[in-house]
């Protein structure tokens, strides 16, 4: 099969710890954005796939075949740097060129394979051009048609985004899909913002500390995030992350905010009186007047073109972002009242910061019988 | 752009035409004093003002050296084809070795690496005199002295560490993703050694040449205990120059002119490649 299949890496330096047997699997044709703070281990992981690093233990199939011991030349990957690495001393061109020179390629056929990348990247008016007389976005268009070049049947790409304007960002956040869809190859994406790993990936994984925390699609990762440090870094505003203790009345599981009752959803039967945070995004708290809202005061409102987002304290001091779309009513100050729809809420155990899993009810019925 | 005030760029010509008339003063007035007969050099005041005489030029040349008294036959030509001969010999077999040398310390850290470095470059700590009595017993005895390959050997303690160590310095600062990216792009080490490795720390081999070429150019010590008359380089060969008939500063001066030039235009030639590609910037810091 093809794809990249990673098994049990570990990669230390000195006596730190890198990357901490970690495997990950991507199908053949799929995007895996590798999503996790700096220093997490992400770009030395992306540098064992393409072989410039050497791990100590475990191994890397490439397209089904073992790479793990095969030099960086023969492994037929494409990499784009987040420094983006270009060659100082030649033309965009030859940088564009130098995967397909390693081929012994004709002369014509390196023409056309630079021609087309570049036209496809838009560069290819500046193909003559020394590195240091490009823009930073040229430079990265040219970094990642080199990458592109030689149709790899894997391509890296290590925040490719990261040096570049928001504009352009925002530009090729939009066009990189398409683009690698055309390529037709597996890709893995670094990156650190969250915008970049819903819009590119087919499936996020999550490393933090050199391990896979959650390997997921966007909606899994941002609907049920594996832990509070995901939950947190997913959405932006952030998720309000509160502390609670779920309990049991007549109706079903509730937690209590400002002395107010709050259902759960269905499935967390068993986390009565257990010390819990709740994980609940923005926008699923609006202001009200209903007979079972919560009194809270606005202490902060920050008004964004497509939203506005308000922070609340509630009488006990617990700090909640709102977030609504602009131009609709809401108070801006004073006290203010609040409903929660903790539909999507998210249950975590306190200790351990993990994801309390809601039970199936069906399996759990079932169990049961 | 600054701004600069005229009076601060006319402080900074005076500044500059001073700098320049210090340094380059000395070298115009040998090649003047290399023009004048002996007689004109030593008259009193001295004076801007003589007839230009080739004579010394072809005193050196011919290999003739008249003085007050006799007629000395000096090898001075000869002296400096060994002069060219070692020093071109000598920087060349240490860019050989010292430019792999170095790209090994640079990018690999292997056992023993750093000490190993080190004590390539405690080479250039150690007077030369500690090593060159056992050199000369034991270059006697395999047959090395007094010939050029010895010669080139012994002059390695001078290149070799210079080389090593500023050519090192200039592949550690080559980004390391550079390199990767073109072996990922699928190219060999060799390959990425002589397409990316080497262009980019040329200026720094080429800074690291001129230097190498001229402390062995300017060696003496070396050259005079283990080369023999016709091996010996200009700075020994110029020792002939003081003669009990007096010294010949004309000639003298002809033979610094000549002796000097080799490094003159090399450090011309090559102080582009010291300025050039300092400023490469493909790699966003």
């Amino acid at each position: 099969m093809g794809g990249l299949t990673i098994t049990n890496l570990t990669k230390r330096f000195k006596d730190t710890v890198v990357l901490d047997d970690l495997s990950l699997e991507i199908e053949e044709g799929q995007t895996l954005v590798l999503f996790g703070p700096s220093g997490a281990g992400k770009t030395v992981l992306l540098r064992c796939i393409a072989g410039a690093v050497e791990p100590e233990v475990g191994t890397i199939q490439i397209g089904g075949t073992d790479m793990t011991d095969v030099p960086p030349e023969q492994r037929g990957v494409g990499m784009a740097f987040q420094n983006f690495a270009l060659f100082p001393h030649m033309s965009a061109f030859d940088n564009i060129a130098s995967p397909l020179t390693a081929k012994r390629a004709t002369r014509d056929t390196i023409n056309d394979g630079v021609q087309a990348v570049a036209r496809l990247l838009k560069i290819d008016h500046v193909l003559g051009h020394a590195p240091k007389e490009l823009s930073n976005g040229q430079k990265q268009r040219t970094a990642l048609a080199r990458a592109l070049a030689a149709q790899p049947k894997l391509l890296l790409l290590d925040d490719p985004l990261r040096n570049v304007d928001a504009k352009l960002r925002f530009e090729m956040r939009l066009e990189l899909p398409r683009l690698l869809a055309e390529q037709g190859a597996t890709v893995v994406y670094v990156t650190q913002d969250y915008k970049e790993a819903m819009a590119l990936g087919d499936k996020i994984a999550v490393l933090v500390d050199g391990k896979i925390t959650q390997v997921g699609t966007p909606e899994q990762v941002y609907l049920r995030p594996a832990d509070l440090r995901i939950a947190e870094q997913f959405g932006d505003p952030t998720i309000n992350l509160l502390d609670v203790t779920p309990e049991q009345d007549d109706l079903g599981m509730h937690i209590r905010l400002s002395e107010k009752r709050v259902p759960l959803p269905p499935g967390y039967d068993g986390t009565q009186g257990q010390s819990c945070v709740i994980g609940i995004r923005p926008e699923a708290i609006r202001f009200t007047e209903g007979p079972n809202s919560i009194e809270v005061t606005i202490e902060a409102e920050t008004p964004f073109n497509e939203k506005t987002i308000t922070l609340c304290t509630t009488f006990n001091g617990r700090e909640i972002l709102i977030s609504r779309p602009a131009g609709t009513d809401a108070p801006d100050e004073g006290k203010a009242r609040i409903d929660i729809d903790a539909t999507n809420a998210v249950l975590f155990d306190r200790s351990t910061g993990l994801r309390i899993a809601p039970q199936d009810t069906a399996t759990s019925r079932s169990a049961a019988a | 752009m600054e701004h600069t005030s005229p009076l601060e760029r006319i402080l900074r010509g005076i500044a500059l035409t001073a700098v320049v008339v210090f340094f380059m003063f000395p070298i115009l007035w040998i090649v003047l004093m290399s023009l004048q007969t002996n007689e004109t050099i030593l008259r009193s005041p001295p004076s801007m003002v003589f007839e230009p005489t080739l004579s010394n030029y072809q005193a050196i040349i011919s290999g003739q050296l008249t003085g007050n008294t006799a007629t000395l036959e000096i090898k001075f030509m000869g002296n400096l084809l060994n002069s060219i001969i070692l020093s071109v010999g000598s920087v060349a077999l240490a860019l050989l070795l010292g430019v792999p040398a170095a790209y090994a310390f640079a990018r690999h850290k292997f056992r023993g690496s750093e000490d190993i470095a080190f004590t390539l470059l405690s080479f250039r700590f150690a007077p030369p005199l500690l090593v060159l009595l056992p050199l000369t017993i034991i270059f006697q005895q395999i047959g090395l002295a007094d010939t050029y390959i010895g010669l080139i050997w012994v002059y390695q303690l001078i290149c070799l560490p210079l080389i090593l160590w500023i050519v090192r310095g200039y592949f550690e600062d080559i980004s390391p993703d550079v390199e990767h990216a073109y072996r990922i792009a699928g190219h060999s080490w060799f390959a990425t050694f002589r397409h990316i490795a080497l262009p980019l720390a040329r200026p720094g081999i080429a800074a690291a040449g001129l230097l190498a070429f001229i402390f062995a150019w300017n060696n003496f010590i070396f050259a005079l205990v283990l080369a023999s008359a016709d091996k010996q380089p200009v700075t020994v060969g110029a020792l002939a120059f003081i003669t009990a008939s007096g010294i010949q500063y004309g000639q003298i001066a002809a033979a610094i002119v000549l002796s000097i030039a080799p490094t003159l235009a090399l450090a011309l030639y090559a102080q582009r490649y010291l300025v050039e590609g300092l400023s490469l910037g493909a790699v966003k810091g």
